[in-house]
């Protein structure tokens, strides 16, 4: 099951990436699951994504709690909390 | 009701102009939040940045009594006295203008995906803003 995964601001700058697709391994289904997957990845990943670091998380451009599940062909975004205005 | 997100400045005049224009308005309230004492780079969302601003704006319709309003924010590199954002809100009375105005405002600063990127980097999120959203639950 693909998804498509977007990095904004200083995520997208810790990791060196803006974005990718992802093909899920089976078990990943939520995006707690996705977050963690990807800390698996180590270095600035582990880093950026670990649990003491405020990430918030969207799928196709609504905010999600780290429960919600994911579909394929979803757009899942991981930010830092938003600093506008 | 406009919403934009968008490089260019703005007119606040013109746009709280354009917002009087029907006769059952008594009130237009408005905030324009201006770029202070160091420069910055402005990021957004594309697509989920406008929705976000919508829903908040139907949020505000759905509180007070909102004939129409504006919200205007700006992206992308910002000098100090820039514009950053118009928040602006038509009403029969002033009460509802204010509060609608207000309203929308602190929930653009804790709920819209912008983020601000300053000489020293990324702008942390500020509890104080969380809280003045808060107020409105």
């Amino acid at each position: 099951m693909k998804v498509k995964v977007l990095y904004f601001a200083a995520l997208r700058e810790r990791l060196g990436t803006a974005g990718e697709e992802i093909d899920l391994p089976s078990g990943v289904s939520t995006v707690a699951a996705l977050r963690s997957h990807l800390r698996g990845r180590g270095g600035a990943w582990e880093r950026a994504l670990a649990d003491g670091k405020l990430v918030r998380m969207a799928i196709n451009q609504d905010m999600a709690p780290p429960s919600a599940s994911l579909k394929a062909g979803d757009e899942v975004a991981f930010f830092p909390p938003v600093t506008g205005g | 009701m406009k919403i934009r997100v968008q490089r260019e400045d703005f007119d606040a005049g013109a746009e709280m102009r354009a917002l009087s224009r029907d006769p059952k308005v008594g009130a237009v309230a408005s905030f324009v939040g201006v770029v202070r004492e160091v420069g910055m780079t402005l990021e957004h969302y594309p697509g989920m940045t406008e929705r976000s601003l919508e829903r908040i704006a139907e949020q505000a319709k759905g509180r007070w009594q909102v004939l129409d309003c504006t919200v205007i924010h700006r992206v992308g590199p910002l000098e100090p006295t820039d514009q950053i954002v118009l928040v602006a809100v038509a009403s029969a009375h002033r009460g509802d203008a204010f509060s609608a105005c207000e309203f929308i405002m602190d929930y653009l600063k804790t709920q819209a995906p912008f983020w601000k990127k300053e000489a020293a980097g990324w702008v942390e999120a500020r509890a104080s803003d969380d809280k003045a959203a808060d107020r409105w639950r």
